[in-house]
Formats: structure tokens, sequence, C-alpha cells
């Protein structure tokens, strides 16, 4: 199984943590990562100011994906969800595809209907499958207890993604964390944004966003919150701290992502899969597998 | 007061003309958008039906001005729940382009682009970044994308953000 590895520009230079333990546990299960240089920003962050340059940017990645005949694989959800409704549009609206193509041409660059673009969390859980991890799990997580904030642009809008899973009763990562034994705990919010894509336009607002979140999670005293998106994770695990002050209250939960728990119970040595790099340290998490080995 | 001399007729057939933009006049004010929006949950500023109601009389000046059009967090909640398919984030976008284009864009989506536009990329990767990245036992990763400057050069509001 092979794909093109779009980091992005966010995991590659501010949340490696994730990309090391994406890379470890895809290496475990022979999922194949190509590293094509040439991968941009997807077009995400100016898709506010001119939403054509936006297209334009994504469709010039998928050309890049195209002309290498690879499928590609994501880690981060704004990054899914930008590649997959140009992927959508372009190659749904022949008029806009030719006036995209127009532009590509300068840069000698052609966007191609037809790819396949897909979260890692979802090869895992559709290509892959729960139970071939199942089968794999060396080190049984059963002494832990996680919540999971699955990130809007991971399933939605659902016709986006062609409704893969139902849009108000999620349930994949949910899956893929509970087969590594661990205990899944839900919470009355689960669905909610993390407020990351206005954290630069007004803070206060996605602060407060982010909080209603810890606090419901928090309630259920759980060993982490799981992630599978860099902004979700930079809004609960590196803005925690900012939100306790402003908010005078006390959180310390540890913020993962999913490889790094998965890549504990695939038995990959932790020193492989970043938590050093965690700004809010799950030492006593650690520990406490540490007794189950 | 709707001082209904200043209304712009044409804004919504303006703004159904932008990427997206098209389901508009779909909207018969249900509110189901503004129920489940979690920004407006934390603030009314931000009030999704009001915002599409606004644009559907043609207050065309007050909605590009305004800051609350820079506060959708794309969470599609709304766009995932409208009865009408009205799309309200692509709406929204399409606000933040005709502002933008009119030299109202928000001072962090300027940076944002001005970042994606320079580098081709929302960070500057300085060399410190490649290092840490080889230690970490990741490879190397580009730091500019003249491709994707070239790609951005015919932004509009161009003069505004270099």
């Amino acid at each position: 199984m092979k794909y093109a590895l779009f980091l992005g520009c966010t995991i590659s230079i501010r949340e490696q943590n994730y990309e090391m333990a994406a890379r470890e546990v895809a290496k475990k299960l022979e999922i194949e990562f190509d590293d094509l240089e040439d991968f941009s920003c997807c077009g995400f962050p100016i898709r506010s100011a001119n939403a054509e340059v936006s297209l334009m940017i994504a469709a010039r990645n998928l050309a890049i994906a195209a002309d290498k005949g690879e499928r590609i694989c994501t880690l981060c959800n704004a990054c899914t969800s930008v590649l997959t409704e140009a992927n959508k549009e372009l190659t749904n609206n022949k008029e806009l595809r030719e006036k995209i193509n127009k532009e590509l041409a300068k840069i000698d660059r052609k966007f191609k209907p037809g790819l396949e673009i897909k979260h890692f969390s979802r090869i895992l859980y559709e290509d892959i499958g729960v139970d071939v991890i199942k089968k794999k799990i060396v080190n049984n997580l059963s002494r832990l207890k996680f919540s999971i904030h699955y990130g809007c642009h991971y399933f939605r809008p659902g016709d986006l993604y062609d409704y893969f899973e139902d849009t108000e009763n999620l349930s994949s990562v949910e899956e893929l964390v509970a087969a590594t034994g661990a205990e899944v705990v839900d919470y009355k919010n689960k669905l909610d944004c993390c407020g990351g894509a206005i954290l630069g336009v007004e803070q206060d607002i996605a602060l407060s966003m982010a909080k209603r979140k810890l606090d419901s999670v928090i309630a259920k005293k759980v060993d982490a919150l799981i992630t599978i998106c860099p902004f979700c994770s930079i809004m609960y695990e590196n803005s925690q701290k900012k939100i306790e002050t402003k908010f005078n209250v006390e959180y310390n939960l540890p913020v993962l992502y999913y490889p790094q728990i998965l890549g504990l119970a695939l038995g990959i040595d932790q020193e492989k899969l970043g938590f050093r790099l965690n700004k809010i340290k799950p030492y006593s998490l650690l520990e406490n597998l540490k007794v189950v080995k | 007061m709707i001082d209904s001399k200043k209304l712009d007729q044409n804004f919504k057939y303006e703004v159904a003309a932008e990427i997206g933009g098209t389901n508009i006049t779909r909207c018969f004010a249900c509110g189901t958008c503004s129920v489940c929006c979690p920004v407006r949950e934390i603030d009314d500023k931000y009030n999704p039906r009001k915002i599409i109601r606004m644009v559907l009389l043609g207050m065309r000046e007050h909605v590009l001005k305004s800051n609350f059009i820079w506060l959708c967090s794309t969470c599609c909640t709304c766009d995932d729940r409208c009865p009408q398919d009205v799309q309200l984030i692509k709406i929204m976008t399409a606000l933040k382009n005709i502002a933008a284009r009119e030299g109202h864009i928000h001072p962090f989506c300027k940076g944002q682009a001005r970042l994606v536009s320079t580098f081709g990329r929302l960070y500057e990767v300085e060399d410190f970044d490649n290092k840490k990245r080889k230690r970490l036992g990741l490879p190397p990763v580009k730091k500019k994308f003249k491709e994707v400057t070239k790609l951005t050069k015919n932004l509009q509001f161009k003069e505004e953000i270099q």
C-alpha cells in the first residue's frame, strides 16, 4: 500500500511528534509513504483571501501526486478538506477545471481528475481495518482511558466525504482507539469545533470554544484527549496553559495524537513516537504502561 | 435602523456569482445554522442567519466592512444541517473574498496570505527547522515554492499584502 504523504505546513514545522508516530505506525502496518518535496501548503490559509487562488494551490499539489501516479495520504484535517474539495470541484466542473488549468499551465502543471485523497486515520480504518490492527497489538493499553476529538474537517461536511460515516454519530476513530485495548470515554460535545480557524482572528472566542471541550473531557477523568489534526491539538494542548490562566482553571490534560498511542500498542519504541515533543508531558500515562508490561 | 436608500439589491447576485455562492437565495431563514453554530454560542455578534439576511436585504457596505464575517470557524455544522443546502461556509468565504478585494481583509488573513504567497507555506522554514527534523529522523522540507508565488501573483489585493 503506497501513498504520497502530504504533511502540510503545521505538522512538519510545529507538530513533528504526529509525523514521527505516523511514519512509525505506517512502517509497522506496511503502508509505504513517498515524500514528494514539491508539495506546498494545501491552500487552506489563503481561502479567506481568495478562494480561486486557494483552489489553484490545491490543484497544483494534486497535479504533482497525479504525475507520480500516487494517491495522497494526509495527516491534517484542514489539508484533507481543501484537497478533497478541490479534487471534487475540479473533477465535476469542467468550466472551472479549464480555468484553473489555464493558470496551472503557466507553471507547467495540469490537474487530472480521479485522484484518491484520504486522511491517515481513514486509511487505518478502511484499508488496514480494526481487526488487522487488533491482531498486531503487543502492548494492550487496557489500563488507560481516552476521549476522542475528531476535528470538523475529518468528517464534515458529510457530502464532501460521501458520508463515509454518520456525521451525527461518529465511530471510526473510537473503534481505532478501542483496538489498542484502551477504554473510550464518550462526552457530550464530541462533535464541537476546536476553534482553531479563528484563533488568529479573535483569540478570546477561540479559547472559549476549546475550553468548553476541555471542561467536558476533564470531568470524565480520562488519561488523555486523542486528536488526529494538528490545529485541534494546538488548541487543546499548546493553548491549554493560556486557557488555564485566562479562566483560572486547571487541567494538565495530556493531548496525544492517535498514532502515538497506536504506536505504543504496536510495541514501537517510545522514543520514536515523539512524546518528548508533547507540551503537556504524558509521563504518568507512560509510567502506568510500564507496569502493564 | 436600516436605511432602504442605502441597500444594494444586487449584492445577493454578486455573492451568488462567487465560487460556491450560488445557493444564497435559497435561505428561508429557519435559523438552523445559528442554533448549531459553536461560535455564536460563545459570542452572538457572529450570527449566520442574520448575516445571510443582511446580504439578501442588500446591506453591502455594512457586511463587507464588518468584523463578524471573519469569525466563521469553518466547522461546517451548519453546512451539514441546513435544510436548504445554502452552503454557508462557501458564502462566508465569498463575502470574505469580496471584502478582501475591496481592501477590507482581516489583518490575520492578510498575514497568512502573504506568507503563503512568499514561501508557499504558512511558516518561513529556517535552517534550524530542517536541522531539528534531521535530529528527529525526519526528511528535510523545501523552504520556498516559486510556483506558488507565481500562482498567487494575481491576487487582487496584491498591493495590500506586499
